[in-house]
């Protein structure tokens, strides 16, 4: 690990989200190309926020639309919106 | 986008002029979005789904206070975020989540974990449910205040402004608690992807399979 590895990690975030100046950006490229370590870091991360955006790392519970769209039928029936007059 | 933001205004606008049983398609394609918002905060299931039902009746009710300057899906997120609030309160859990967690952490240790053989690891890995079991436990066991950063910013996707108005904090603080969340996960996944993957150099790896 030296200065630039260090100075490498405090911008991974913002190198994964091109956030980076293109003078920025290149200095890390250029380090990426021979260090193996923060290579690994890089690819560990963005394998983090590849799984994060994965639809089935959270998925819904079985049956949960329906209930939420039957729920929400009784409610938009029973309660009309507040400052308006019921239309029932 | 434009589209879908010009038909979900034209939504609004018919709802709130008495067509009502159009909501029903207004928040269909945010039925995940806010789920798994709440889920992350609550950490239940039940609870979540119960929360997100709330949430979209609360949504309802609120629908004539939303302004177009926003865009709907961050008003949504809000209005779900401030659900879970309610409900962190009610069951005294938030008691324990703002002692730990309200105040940034600049001592923490935020560096990466250090991995020799990650470039080893098959993309393969990454199609386990068990990770992905471990990724949700990860998330789960990160202090609040970057847990609700990284799920609005890497899980719903809604960029730096978006996630800085529905938290009301600045962007530079959505760029800090980001990092810092990314690399917690980072460091704590890292150890168990490499002992998901199988041990082909092992020694032994082939004899106990």
């Amino acid at each position: 690990m030296n200065l630039m590895c260090k100075r490498v990690w405090e911008h991974i975030s913002e190198f994964l989200d091109e956030q980076l100046t293109p003078e920025e950006r290149a200095e890390i490229e250029k380090h990426l190309e021979n260090c193996e370590v923060c290579s690994a870091i890089l690819d560990s991360t963005r394998n983090v926020l590849i799984l994060t955006a994965d639809d089935r790392t959270y998925e819904l519970p079985v049956g949960y639309s329906k209930r939420l769209h039957d729920r929400l039928q009784e409610a938009l029936h029973q309660n009309p919106h507040p400052g308006k007059n019921s239309r029932n | 986008m434009q589209e879908d933001r010009q038909h979900e205004a034209e939504l609004i606008r018919r709802i709130l002029a008495g067509e009502t049983d159009l909501f029903h398609e207004l928040i269909r394609p945010y039925e995940k979005m806010v789920y798994v918002t709440l889920f992350t905060m609550l950490r239940n299931e039940s609870e979540a789904e119960d929360a997100a039902q709330e949430a979209m009746i609360s949504a309802f009710r609120y629908l004539h206070t939303f302004r177009g300057d926003a865009k709907f899906s961050t008003w949504l997120v809000t209005i779900a975020m401030n659900e879970g609030r309610q409900r962190l309160r009610r069951l005294k859990r938030a008691a324990e989540d703002s002692l730990e967690d309200t105040v940034e952490e600049p001592e923490g240790d935020f560096t990466p974990a250090f991995l020799t053989d990650w470039r080893e690891i098959p993309l393969e890995a990454l199609e386990r449910q068990e990770l992905r079991q471990k990724l949700r436990e990860a998330v789960n066991s990160l202090p609040k205040i970057y847990r609700e950063v990284f799920v609005l910013r890497d899980l719903q996707e809604m960029n730096q402004e978006e996630t800085a108005a529905a938290l009301g904090i600045t962007v530079t603080a959505v760029k800090v608690r980001l990092h810092r969340a990314r690399m917690m996960l980072q460091k704590n996944l890292v150890p168990y992807l490499q002992g998901s993957v199988p041990a082909r150099k092992s020694f032994f790896g082939r004899l106990f399979q």
